[in-house]
C-alpha cells in the first residue's frame, strides 16, 4: 500500500490548443495512472455516441462546462487530479489561443512545471513561442517541451532533433533554466507512461517519470525571510488571556524560535518567542507552512504587516514598475486607479505610465501603442497609496506578484509580476 | 537539510491559509456543515487555522428531515466537542410554511429544496461568505470552480462570470448584498481527504464503515431502506440486508451505499485507490442529466 506521508505535491500546467493531441495527453495520464473512473468513463463514452463522434472523446472529460461542450471548446482553466505512489500532481489546463493569454497566465501562476506541446509534424510555432514565453514570464521552474504525434513522423530522431534545435534557438533569449524534451506519442502512449519501443535512440526518461522525480524542492525560496500577518489571533479566554499570536503563511525564508526579527513598517524588531500550530510548537517555519508566530514583545501588528529578518529587508516603496497581464473587456486606464492586493495587504494605486506593450509572439517591445486591452502583456509604472513590502517576482513568487482590481465593479482586471 | 512537506502538509496549509483569509476579508462568515467527512474535514481544518481561538464563525447546517440519524447524532457531538454555534435550517419547516412544495413519485428528492432554504439562512444571518466542503474533483463542473466563488445577490453562479485567482491572492471583495461561496478542499480528491483523515485520526461517522443494512437496488445503485422513499413492488420485494457503507453522506433518499467489508479508515484508504467509481456514482440527484450539478449550481446549490 502506498506510503501516503511521504508523497509530494507537484502542479504542472498545460497549454496548448484542441489539434495538438493535449486534451488526449492529459486522458492519457488520467487514464494510466487509473484516475478516471468508470462511470466517468461511460459518461464519456454517451456523450460521444450522441454527438455522432466514433471511439471515446478523452477531451469531452476536460471540457467541464455546458457552453465549452457545446462549442467544443475551453475557455477557462479547469483542475485535474491525479496520483502516483510518489506524487499527487494537479494539473492546471488551460487553452492555448492567443485570446485566452489570460487563462495561461492563470493556470502558471501557481505551477512547478510546464508542459509545452508540440506536433511533431508542424514542429515550433507561434503559439509554441507563447506558451514559452508565458512560461519564463510566470517564472515556471521547469519546462517540459513535448514533442507529440511521433507516431505521425515515423518515430524519427531527425523529427524531434530539429524541433528541440528551434526551440532552443528562441528560448535562449527567454528567462527560463531547466527546460527538458521528450517526443511522445500521447494517443499511442509512447513515453508517456511506459518507455517506447518505437524510439530506441532516445535515452531520457517518460513524461511521467519526469513528473514523479523533477528535484521541486528548491521552488520555493528558502533564503529570504518574509511572513505577511494574515490574521491576529487573540483567543480572550482565561487560559490564553495574553496570547496574541499572529498568524499567516510563511513566503519566504526559514524563521527559526529565537530568531531576531524586524516588523514592517513599523521598524521596530523583538524576537520570535514561539513558532504555534493546533499540533503544537514547532521549532522552524518555512513556504509553504501556515502557522502562528508570537514575538516577546508586546508590540502592534496587525493584517498587512510583514516579519522579516533585520539584515535582510524587502524592497519597502510606493513606486513599483510591473509587468501587467490584462484580463477585462475595459482596458487599463492611464492615470486610472485601482485597488491591488499584494501579501495580505490591499492597497490603492496610479497607473502613473505605460512604458511599453510586449507582442507575445515577437517579443518586440512596442513604446508607440500604449493601449491596453484584454490579454495585453505591457510594463507599466504605478504609485501605491502605501508603501508596498516586495521583492522582485524572480527573487520570490509570493512577495512579487499583485493583482489589480477595479473599484466600481470589484473585478480582477489584472496580474502584475513586479519587476 | 531539506524543508519539504508531504502533500497532505501542503493541502492543510493552503486550506488553512484560505479559511483565514476568510475571517481576515469578510464580516459574517459562517461554514455549511452536511455531516459528511469533507465538512467534518472542514471543521477539523478550521479549528487549526485559529488555536488557540475557538472558530470564529458558527456552523449551518441544511435539515433535509431526511437525514440518516447517524448524522444528526455525529453532528451534535461535533458541535459540543469544539465549542461552535449550530444553526439548523429545516426543510422540513420550509414544506410545513408552504414555502416549498415536497416533489412525488419514486425519485422524489428533497434535494432541489434545500437550496432555497440555504439562501433563505444565508440572508436571514446576513452571512457574506458561506465557508463549503466541495472538493473540484467531484464532479466536472465544479473542477472550474474557484477558492472564492462570486454569487450575486441572488446567490446565483454564473460560470462565465468568474473572477480569474493567481498566486495566493484571493479577491472578496463585493457590494452590499452579494456573497461568497469560498472552497478552501478544492484541491483535496476524495483519497486525500481520507488519507488525511487517518493521519489526523479525526473520528468519523459509522455510516462511512461497513455495517449491515436492509437495501435493495435502484438503477444500478444501492440505496438504504427507509420511509422516505417511494419504493415499486418490485424494489419492495428484493430489500435485503447486506453489509454496506456510504461513500458520501447526504439525504437518505439520494445518497447511494456500497457493498463493502471496510472497518477501518486504512481499510476504506485501501478500497478507494482501487475503486473504479466515483464517490458522486451513488448519487441519484447527479444523474437526473448530464448537467444537473451545473444546473443547480447556477440556482445557489451547495
Amino acid at each position: 500500500m502506498t506510503d501516503y506521508k511521504n508523497m509530494e505535491l507537484l502542479r504542472f500546467t498545460t497549454a496548448g490548443s484542441v489539434d495538438d493531441g493535449k486534451s488526449t495527453l492529459i486522458g492519457r495520464l488520467l487514464y494510466d495512472s487509473k484516475s478516471i473512473f468508470e462511470d466517468q468513463y461511460e459518461a464519456v463514452r454517451q456523450s460521444t455516441e450522441r454527438r455522432g463522434e466514433e471511439g471515446v472523446n478523452l477531451a469531452l472529460l476536460t471540457d467541464g462546462l455546458k457552453a465549452e461542450r457545446e462549442q467544443g471548446i475551453t475557455i477557462d482553466v479547469a483542475y485535474r487530479y491525479f496520483a502516483t505512489p510518489k506524487r499527487k500532481f494537479i494539473i492546471a489546463d488551460t487553452p492555448g489561443h492567443i485570446q485566452y493569454t489570460r487563462n495561461m497566465v492563470t493556470g502558471a501562476s501557481t505551477a512547478n512545471v510546464a508542459l509545452i506541446l508540440i506536433d511533431a509534424r508542424h514542429g515550433v510555432v507561434e503559439q509554441t513561442r507563447r506558451h514559452a514565453f508565458i512560461a519564463s514570464l510566470l517564472q515556471i521552474p521547469h519546462l517540459v517541451v513535448c514533442v507529440n504525434k511521433m507516431d505521425l513522423v515515423d518515430y524519427k530522431e531527425e523529427a524531434f532533433e530539429r524541433i528541440k534545435a528551434d526551440f532552443e534557438e528562441f528560448s535562449y533569449k527567454l528567462d527560463v533554466n531547466d527546460v527538458h524534451f521528450i517526443p511522445i506519442s500521447a494517443l499511442m502512449g509512447d513515453n508517456v507512461v511506459d518507455k517506447s519501443a518505437n524510439m530506441p535512440w532516445y535515452g531520457g526518461s517518460t513524461l511521467l517519470y519526469y513528473l514523479e522525480n523533477v528535484h521541486i524542492g528548491s521552488d520555493y525560496n528558502f533564503i529570504d525571510c518574509r511572513f505577511p500577518v494574515q490574521y491576529v489571533i487573540r483567543p480572550n479566554t482565561d487560559e490564553y488571556h495574553d496570547y496574541r499570536g499572529y498568524a499567516g503563511r510563511v513566503a519566504g525564508g526559514v524563521f527559526k524560535k529565537g530568531d531576531k526579527v524586524m516588523l514592517l513598517p513599523s521598524g521596530f524588531t523583538s524576537k520570535i518567542a514561539k513558532i504555534d500550530t493546533f499540533d503544537g510548537e514547532v521549532e522552524e517555519a518555512y513556504p509553504p507552512m501556515s502557522v502562528t508566530m508570537l514575538l516577546e514583545d508586546d508590540l502592534d501588528l496587525s493584517r498587512g504587516d510583514m516579519i522579516v529578518r533585520e539584515n535582510n529587508t524587502p524592497e519597502i516603496d510606493q513606486d513599483v514598475e510591473v509587468m501587467v497581464c490584462w484580463f477585462n473587456e475595459r482596458p487599463l486606464q492611464v492615470r486610472g486607479k485601482y485597488a491591488i492586493l499584494h501579501t495580505t495587504q490591499d492597497v490603492r494605486c496610479i497607473i502613473k505610465e505605460v512604458r511599453y506593450k510586449l507582442d507575445i509572439n515577437s517579443l518586440h517591445r512596442n513604446e508607440e501603442d500604449k493601449q491596453i486591452g484584454m490579454n495585453d502583456i505591457a510594463r507599466v509604472v504605478i504609485r501605491t497609496t502605501k508603501p508596498l513590502f516586495h521583492d522582485s517576482y524572480r527573487k520570490n513568487r509570493v512577495t512579487g506578484s499583485v493583482i489589480f482590481v477595479d473599484e466600481s465593479t470589484n473585478e480582477t482586471v489584472g496580474a502584475g509580476m513586479i519587476i | 537539510m531539506s524543508y519539504n512537506l508531504n502533500h497532505l502538509k501542503e493541502l492543510e496549509a493552503e486550506s488553512i491559509f484560505i479559511i483565514r483569509e476568510v475571517a481576515a476579508q469578510f464580516e459574517r462568515p459562517v461554514l455549511m456543515f452536511s455531516g459528511g467527512k469533507d465538512s467534518i474535514l472542514m471543521v477539523h481544518l478550521a479549528r487549526k487555522a485559529f488555536y488557540p481561538a475557538n472558530i470564529p464563525f458558527p456552523l449551518l447546517h441544511i435539515d433535509t428531515g431526511h437525514n440518516f440519524p447517524e448524522t444528526i447524532a455525529y453532528r451534535d457531538e461535533l458541535v459540543a466537542s469544539v465549542g461552535a454555534r449550530l444553526i439548523v435550517g429545516s426543510v422540513q419547516e420550509a414544506i410545513d410554511q408552504g414555502k416549498a412544495v415536497e416533489e412525488k413519485g419514486f425519485n422524489a428528492s428533497r434535494n432541489y429544496l434545500q437550496t432555497n432554504v440555504l439562501l433563505e439562512e444565508l440572508e436571514k444571518g446576513k452571512f457574506d461568505a458561506a465557508l463549503g466542503g466541495a472538493r473540484r474533483d467531484e464532479e466536472k463542473a465544479r473542477a472550474k470552480e474557484r477558492f472564492f466563488s462570486h454569487r450575486d445577490e441572488f446567490g446565483q453562479w454564473d460560470p462565465k462570470n468568474q473572477r480569474p485567482e493567481l498566486w495566493n491572492l484571493f479577491n472578496g471583495k463585493k457590494v452590499f448584498g452579494e456573497h461568497f461561496r469560498v472552497f478552501p478542499i478544492s484541491n483535496w480528491t476524495e483519497l486525500d481527504v481520507w488519507m488525511y483523515l487517518a493521519m489526523e485520526k479525526v473520528p468519523l461517522p459509522s455510516l462511512y464503515f461497513a455495517h449491515k443494512r436492509p437495501v435493495f437496488e435502484r438503477e444500478g445503485t444501492l440505496l438504504a431502506d427507509c420511509e422516505y422513499i417511494t419504493k415499486r413492488p418490485e424494489e419492495q420485494a428484493a430489500v435485503e440486508e447486506k453489509m454496506v457503507r456510504c461513500r458520501t453522506i447526504g439525504d437518505m433518499t439520494c445518497t447511494g451505499v456500497w457493498e463493502s467489508e471496510a472497518a477501518t479508515i486504512e481499510d476504506i484508504i485501501k478500497e478507494v485507490s482501487i475503486a473504479r467509481k466515483t464517490e458522486r456514482g451513488g448519487r441519484t440527484d447527479d444523474k437526473r442529466s448530464e448537467t444537473a450539478m451545473e444546473d443547480r449550481k447556477k440556482q445557489g446549490y451547495f
